[in-house]
């Protein structure tokens, strides 16, 4: 009977994955809200890649319709991403990077060679405003409007049929707001 | 005349195909528990059918692409009439639909393999193992039907033309890449049907297990090349001169890989001494699970991926209820049905089972952990614990010293015997191994850069040691005999396959400790006339220039390299923009050579005549994917082994094993 029981336990191990599995079917990244939607961009105090000594907090993006993309020179897929980030930044549209569990001089190797779309990279080797903001895996990007309320969440790649379909009407509709 | 209606051709074979897996399913499953010789015989002509339409499905799908027939959805979404044939033939898997479908004739190929080329099997045994891989099959070819249609058409709206395939998949390396992969996923389904099938059978002996290993072997092989090349790929199409980046998928690959290896080891132990039997069959079944949960992940959209396709909730439910099936269903069956633990066979704490053993749980803690790694995310998700990410530090972090404890075993293993090694005559073979391991090591980077690396030299010691204790066993296996050319064509393929193999690993070490640690990185604007040292060579920037290809325009910068003031040879690297889909590329130029290679890629425009360019000297990156490739090769010739062709003798002798 022992013996019978053992035998069970690959079979529970994997029903328990199946539970996630699917649990990870419904919070679907690209449709995964996030729960800061609505709420005020989480408070921080973080030095920019350019500079060590130059402290931002929140108030940098009061004022303007901003999209803050979160990336690292680590991840691939952010370097797919820059020539679409360049475009909205040649629409106009202000962007603020926040460079996640990165190095200074990845970072600046990175953003010599892929273009640099941002107006202020924040600096975030330890993913603290990444953890305060859900980030799941780099790139994610957060609409937040001129009272520094999040409005939109994408989450992943930016694709360049993105540029046109998701991320410019929204800006253009909270600019309006 | 038929030609509007190919689409409508392949629609109807895959119909058919799907019919005749099903029949492969139930009727030689159902023959099989019954014992009716007539129904087990359906076995073969129905997995030879289900290929055969499943070809004619595949071809009907390429002929689209290359007559450009945009009224079918696939096509219009990966291809373009500017692309050029060859790549219009190859982006029949450059998307969901048609990789699936590729997924399914590679899939029916290995059943048609096993009904032709393992004719001697039992006809219980061919009809449980083709009836298992009919159900896996039947349960995909419904998800490509019901979910991911490639012959889906956009009538009456026909585009006038298509919207071309991803640039990044317009490479050569596209061409073979998937394929490949696909063929190691896959391969590994026939492992799993003899596994379920001794399940249902209730015996594995000896015979089971030279049945099982040679498929199991091809299939690591293929799995091998493919993460090779796929490694190779991200390498030079990426424009990032990375190599391995644990995204996901990357892992999901991986993961079969590594169960794939434990999978191998363990069928030895079962062949040679009967032992492990449960595990084996429990590894069986993980290394296709694998397989499928790869598939799972990349095509499910639950977690984000550079590779992922585009995800639809219902294809991720399906193929969950389909994973759920094969894999629950299995791990039932092995709860109920699997093999008693043999009292009989009894082994020393030093000994090749012993050290085997330890490899399997290696093998296995390395696959958790990639595992975890991978589904972290994913589960604090679900537990509501906030999410993180998971990076390469942590893969890292964890990977690196669990290889490093793997190789020190897999140095003892070969020269270790069955059952029990003398710890003194282990010591007594190998104390000249581990003593010049240690040196050379020491000695190596103070020789090649002139200055000490600890890392460097704690990977080159893993690597001689295996080398060296490769080499040694070799020596004294040749040593008793007559001749050099006597004791050479004494040792068996098999013996061959397991030198080539580890010395694989060895080279692929080599690779990655030195190109992580002497790898040279500039990123340097530069105009023409510029000129910059990296490493030694000279990259002078001649020209600038504007080039068209086929379906994109680029830019084109040529560089004159030179060593030593003695001018060597030219490179172009590209930055191109594909035109359908306005999105940029970089064409690296690369100049490979076994010591080192030299990679330069086009960054921005930086205007006044000047680019950003990023240039690397990578030293011995190639030996990465030797080293792969020896593994590959070592695993494929191990199947040449006469063992595995005399079915009968086999079969002959297990029974007088089983006699005495």
């Amino acid at each position: 009977m022992k013996r019978r029981l053992v035998r069970l336990i690959p079979l529970a191990l994997f029903a328990g994955l199946a539970v996630f599995l699917y649990r990870g079917l419904g919070h679907h990244p690209d449709d995964r809200e996030s729960a800061l939607i609505g709420r005020e961009f989480p408070g921080f105090s973080l030095a920019t890649v350019a500079d060590p000594d130059v402290r931002h907090d929140a108030s940098l993006l009061a004022g303007e319709v901003t999209l803050v993309n979160v990336w690292g020179a680590w991840c691939p897929t952010c370097r797919e991403e820059m020539p679409q980030l360049l475009t909205l930044a040649e629409r106009g549209v202000r962007l603020v990077g926040v460079d996640y569990k990165d190095t200074r001089e990845a970072a600046t190797d990175f953003l010599t060679t892929f273009g640099d779309p941002f107006a202020v990279n924040l600096f975030d080797p330890a993913g603290s405003l990444g953890f305060d903001l859900g980030v799941y895996g780099a790139p994610e990007s957060f609409l937040v409007d001129r009272e520094g309320i999040i409005r939109y969440h994408h989450t992943g790649y930016i694709r360049p049929e993105d540029v046109e379909q998701e991320i410019l009407p929204r800006v253009q509709r909270w600019r309006n707001d | 005349m038929l030609l509007p209606f190919i689409p409508e051709v392949g629609h109807f074979a895959l119909i058919l195909a799907l019919m005749m897996a099903l029949i492969q399913a139930g009727v030689p499953l159902a023959g099989a528990a019954t014992r009716r010789p007539l129904w087990m015989a359906y076995a073969r002509p129905m997995a030879l059918g289900q290929f055969a339409f499943l070809l004619v499905a595949f071809a009907s799908l390429m002929a689209s692409f290359l007559l450009d027939d945009f009224s079918v959805a696939y096509v219009a979404n990966n291809a373009n009439s500017q692309l050029p044939w060859y790549y219009k033939a190859t982006a029949v898997w450059g998307s969901h639909e048609g990789s699936m479908l590729l997924w399914c004739l590679m899939l029916a190929g290995w059943g048609c393999a096993v009904a032709g080329l393992s004719r001697r099997l039992p006809a219980a045994l061919m009809a449980r193992v083709l009836g298992v891989m009919g159900l896996v099959g039947s349960g995909f070819l419904l998800f490509v039907l019901l979910t991911s249609n490639p012959f889906t058409r956009l009538l009456p709206n026909v585009p006038g033309e298509g919207a071309d395939l991803n640039p990044l998949l317009q490479d050569v390396g596209l061409i073979i890449h998937p394929p490949m992969l696909y063929m190691g996923y896959v391969g590994f389904s026939v492992v799993f049907a003899f596994a379920i099938a001794a399940l249902l059978e209730g015996r594995i002996d000896a015979a089971w297990t030279r049945w099982a290993r040679p498929w199991t072997n091809v299939a690591w092989a293929f799995l091998t090349v493919g993460i090779a090349l796929g490694s190779w790929w991200a390498y030079y199409e990426l424009g990032w001169g990375g190599w391995w980046f644990w995204d996901p998928v990357e892992n999901a690959s991986l993961l079969p890989w590594l169960a794939g290896t434990a999978l191998l080891h363990s069928l030895a132990v079962t062949e040679k001494r009967g032992s492990f039997k449960s595990w084996t069959v429990l590894l069986a079944i993980f290394t296709f699970s694998l397989s499928l949960l790869g598939t799972f992940l990349v095509r499910s959209g639950v977690l984000t991926s550079v590779h992922a396709f585009a995800n639809d909730p219902t294809r991720g439910a399906f193929i969950l209820i389909l994973l759920g099936l094969t894999v629950g269903g299995a791990l039932t069956l092995f709860a109920l049905r699997a093999p008693r633990v043999s009292q009989a066979v009894t082994f020393g704490w030093l000994s090749r089972d012993a050290l085997l053993l330890v490899n399997n749980i290696l093998l296995v803690v390395m696959t958790v952990t990639v595992l975890l790694g991978t589904l972290y995310p994913l589960i604090l998700d679900a537990l509501g614990l906030g999410k993180v990410s998971v990076g390469p530090p942590y893969f890292n972090a964890l990977f690196v010293p669990l290889t490093a404890l793997l190789c020190l075993f897999m140095g003892l293993g070969p020269v270790a015997r069955w059952k029990r090694m003398p710890a003194r005559e282990l010591w007594r073979r190998l104390a000249g191994a581990a003593l010049g391991a240690v040196v050379l090591a020491a000695l190596a980077p103070l020789v090649y850069h002139g200055r000490w690396n600890p890392g460097v030299s704690l990977g080159l010691l893993l690597a001689l040691w295996l080398v060296l204790s490769l080499a040694r066993d070799l020596v004294d296996k040749l040593r008793h005999a007559r001749s050099l050319g006597a004791g050479l064509r004494r040792l068996a393929p098999a013996y061959w396959g397991m030198q080539l193999g580890h010395l694989g690993l060895a080279v692929t070490i080599v690779g990655v400790t030195v190109v992580s640690n002497y790898n040279v990185e500039r990123n340097v604007r530069m105009a023409v006339g510029d000129r910059v040292e990296v490493a030694g060579y000279t990259f002078a920037l001649r020209s600038l220039g504007k080039r068209r290809g086929p379906n994109y325009v680029a830019d084109v910068a040529t560089l004159d390299v030179s060593r030593d003031g003695e001018s060597r040879f030219t490179l172009h690297p590209e930055k191109r923009l594909y035109l359908a889909r306005r999105m940029p590329m970089t064409d690296v130029a690369l100049r490979p050579g076994l010591l080192r290679d030299l990679y330069v890629a086009m960054g921005e425009d930086l205007g006044d005549g000047a680019w950003a360019l990023r240039i690397q000297y990578k030293p011995f990156v190639r030996w990465l994917w030797l080293g792969a490739a020896l593994m590959a090769a070592g695993g494929v010739l191990a199947v040449a082994d006469r063992r595995y062709r005399r079915g009968r003798e086999a079969l002959r002798r297990n029974d007088e094993v089983t006699a005495s």
